[in-house]
């Protein structure tokens, strides 16, 4: 395996090659994210809401530098926040130091505002009773973020504002995002899935907009479908893939056998896994589409349908080191552990998790997250809570860092070398410039106590930063920003 | 070692157990362990291993060296243990997740982190009355004070300040911002320069604090990064900080490259990087200022470093994941 591994070695020569060769590029294109965000809309001259605006009550304009205190009402929130969480999310630091506050006074706060654009999408049931449904991911988050943000700005002259902007199901976010463009706001954190990200992205107002993609991790997002005004936080599939195929290398479990549903995301996901196989020396095989109805949820009996049923269809499977399995909507995945015909770990959307937060995760400072997002949300954090809350830190520790709070300016410096976000994760973490992806370790973790581990793993080696073999390198991109 | 030698060291040893009046001893925390481990400075030998209240980190003497404080995380306590008979006394109610603290010069005062309140407590060590809190930026780490006892600092990891309390008003006089995820804080002796170091961003920012009378007028006027051939950058992360006896080098033990840097605090150049056990985040010279000691979180030991030299001579074992070093003479 290893000796695999190190003969692949020249390749990445090659890699290296092209890299430097990009490396030359990078400045030009740095130019261009510069160039193609023109004067920045003046979130002094806000139009009057937009006409065809829906909920015209709902229009979140709001005065030009009100009190830090006075964000967190800003928006209508259509998910009322639990009572008692309310006061304490925008809530500046508790008593503002008296000596500090004359440091305040001698200029008005340069004030930013940020709009949090989701829609109430369908989220797939628990696979277990025991699991309550989470209807506040991310936003919970964000709201954590307004406090922190705020709390630190109030010591460097900055202050921050979130403005909640979440349609209901049968909502039009599209609608939505135009209303919100037209009051002057180009600071956006999208909950959204990726036809209605697109669609957000390619208004004419969100031009010269930041969108930061929290939620969907679609690679054509990062690869075809593109954008330049848009960010991603969350890892997307082929990061995921990498993360998990590096450490089942690592292993020496490098036989995979794959079992999925047919959704768009777990064909994405099945296209990184093989990818991932061929890059690491990895190799699927078998495959398998699992079509049996999501039952069980309901019946008593369950569990003993399950036990039969599972060895059954893993059963025709070549000889393999572990099982893939693919299931976003988790609704099966779960019940393969300890039930396959041959006794294998199961990695993927179920089972061991490549992910950028998880439940067991403790090291590097996070115990501050794991015990702050419970403060506000009354539930632990989740994958999406701490993408919303490094989204919006993001653009907070850009404009403080940088002193500016035009939308042009702060994506200037967030797509600069001196960009290095701090987030828990032991080493800071910036954008790459071809794809606009986060670049950040994953955490291998979901149903253990403690992480497994955490990948880039030991050994895979990169010419400029290890971090980079995770996902899509400079060399591999199919952006191309226009 | 021969057997005579042994012997020798062993009479020694006891000796010392029964009257500690000669020689340092040396005080670790254990973060896993709850426990500080006691070591005889001269023969490295475990003389106790006090248990203490939950998730023990920074330890700090009192200037008289009669009290350690021991500050339990999860224990929401700060343990006072007896440095004669070596037992918890008493405990001072810290408020919730210290951290770090500083002791100023006079041993009245005692400046704790509130990791998880983003708060600095400031409280009387004989009472153990709360006289102040400063909310500062989130998750507070670092705590120094000035050696003339006007100002204290500390660093906040998420907001990326260093915060500065005027120890008379217990106000917040200045926010300095510094490079991401800032861990410790140090003034020089002659008040000229504080010292900030930076954990993920990799690099330890020097403010220029001659103007000392105007804490609003400090500016980070240098910044100080870190290179070691075949390590990656982003594993050359400087935690704690100490300078030398005579003031011309800091220390600064470098977490997951497993190194110690030393710094030539005139030049502000790097001058050497030692090589020490796994994950060294704090540490602390002897009181001759020979020696400098450091804990190495996974490896589960301390490095013993001769300052003249810059040499690792000998790592000693102690307990699971130790985080602190304090000395006392």
């Amino acid at each position: 395996m290893w000796s695999s591994l190190f003969v692949r070695l020249p390749k990445r020569r090659k890699f290296l090659a092209t890299l430097v060769a990009l490396a030359l590029l990078v400045p030009a294109s740095f130019a261009i994210a510069r160039g193609e965000t023109p004067e920045p809309a003046s979130p002094a001259a806000p139009a009057a809401p937009a006409a065809e605006a829906p909920e015209a009550g709902a229009a979140t304009e709001t005065p030009k530098a009100p009190p830090a205190s006075a964000a967190p009402e800003t928006g209508e929130a259509p998910k009322a926040p639990p009572a008692d969480a309310a006061p304490e999310t925008g809530e500046a630091p508790k008593t503002p130091p008296a000596d500090a506050a004359p440091e305040a006074g001698e200029a008005p706060k340069k004030n930013l505002r940020v709009v949090y654009l989701g829609k109430e999408y369908p989220e797939p049931l628990p696979l277990s009773y025991a699991e309550k449904p989470i209807t506040d991911k991310g936003i919970q988050g964000a709201r954590l973020m307004l406090k922190e943000g705020n709390q630190a700005g109030n010591l460097v002259g900055h202050s921050f504002e979130l403005i909640e902007a979440i349609v209901p199901e049968n909502g039009d976010v599209v609608a939505k995002a135009k209303e919100v463009l037209a009051a002057g706001e180009r600071f956006i954190i999208a909950d959204l899935e990726p036809a209605d990200l697109l669609a957000v992205a390619d208004l004419p107002d969100a031009k010269d907009a930041i969108i930061l993609n929290i939620r969907s991790s679609a690679t054509s997002l990062r690869q075809e479908d593109c954008r330049v005004n848009v960010l991603h936080v969350i890892p997307d599939y082929a990061m995921r893939a990498d993360a998990l195929g590096q450490y089942l290398v690592w292993k020496k479990w490098p036989r995979w056998f794959v079992i999925r549903r047919d959704t768009p995301e777990d064909k994405d996901y099945l296209a990184q896994v093989k990818r991932a196989a061929t890059r690491f020396g990895g190799k699927v095989v078998s495959e398998k589409v699992y079509d049996l109805p999501p039952g069980a949820r309901n019946l008593d009996s369950g569990h003993q349908q399950i036990q039969a049923q599972i060895p059954m269809v893993t059963e025709e499977a070549y000889d393999h080191d572990a099982v893939w399995v693919l299931n976003s909507d988790d609704d099966f995945g779960d019940y393969l552990m300890y039930r396959t015909y041959l006794p294998r770990p199961v990695v993927g959307t179920q089972g061991l998790q490549a992910t950028s937060w998880d439940k067991s995760y403790t090291e590097s400072g996070a115990m501050h997250f794991q015990n702050a997002i419970p403060r506000l949300a009354k539930r632990p954090p989740v994958e999406r809570d701490y993408t919303a809350w490094l989204a919006f830190r993001s653009i907070a520790d850009s404009a403080m860092k940088s002193g500016k709070t035009s939308p042009a300016e702060v994506k200037a410096y967030m797509l600069s070398p001196e960009f290095k976000l701090e987030g828990f994760k032991g080493q800071a973490m910036s954008f790459r410039a071809w794809d606009h992806q986060m670049r950040q370790p994953i955490i291998l973790g979901g149903g253990t106590r403690v992480p497994v581990s955490t990948s880039p793993q030991e050994g895979f080696l990169h010419p400029t930063n290890v971090t980079d073999t995770l996902g899509f390198d400079a060399p591999e991109t199919k952006c191309k920003f226009k | 070692m021969n057997s005579s030698k042994l012997a020798i060291a062993l009479g020694a040893s006891l000796l010392l157990c029964a009257a500690p009046a000669s020689a340092a001893t040396i005080f670790v925390s254990n973060e896993k362990d709850n426990t500080i481990t006691v070591l005889n400075g001269e023969t490295l030998e475990t003389i106790k291993t006090i248990k203490v209240s939950r998730r023990p980190r920074g330890i700090v003497l009192s200037p008289d060296f009669k009290e350690l404080f021991v500050a339990a995380g999860d224990g929401d306590i700060m343990d006072v243990i007896d440095t004669k008979t070596l037992e918890v006394t008493r405990q001072l109610e810290s408020g919730p997740d210290p951290e770090l603290m500083a002791v100023d010069s006079t041993g009245q005062i005692i400046y704790i982190a509130n990791e998880d309140d983003s708060l600095v407590t400031i409280m009387d060590i004989k009472s153990g009355e709360v006289v102040g809190e400063v909310p500062v930026g989130v998750e507070p780490e670092g705590m120094t004070v000035s050696s003339d006892d006007r100002y204290t600092a500390a660093t906040s990891e998420s907001t990326s300040m260093a915060h500065i309390i005027d120890n008379k008003t217990r106000n917040l006089v200045g926010n300095i911002l510094v490079d991401s995820r800032p861990r410790e804080a140090k003034f020089t002796k002659d008040k000229k320069e504080l010292w900030v170091s930076s954990e993920v961003g990799g690099t330890i920012s020097i403010v220029d604090t001659s103007n000392w009378d105007n804490p609003k007028s400090w500016k980070v006027v240098k910044k100080i990064g870190f290179e070691v051939e075949g390590v990656r950058p982003e594993q050359l992360q400087p935690v704690g900080m100490d300078f030398s006896a005579d003031g011309k080098l800091m220390f600064v033990p470098l977490g997951p490259s497993n190194r110690v840097a030393v710094i030539d605090t005139a030049t502000k150049e790097v001058k050497d990087y030692i090589l020490v056990g796994q994950r060294p985040w704090h540490g602390e010279l002897g009181p001759d200022g020979k020696k400098y000691y450091v804990a190495n979180g996974l490896t589960n030991d301390i490095t013993i470093i001769d300052v003249e030299s810059l040499k690792a001579e000998k790592s000693v074992p102690v307990g699971r994941l130790p985080w602190g070093v304090a000395i006392m003479p």
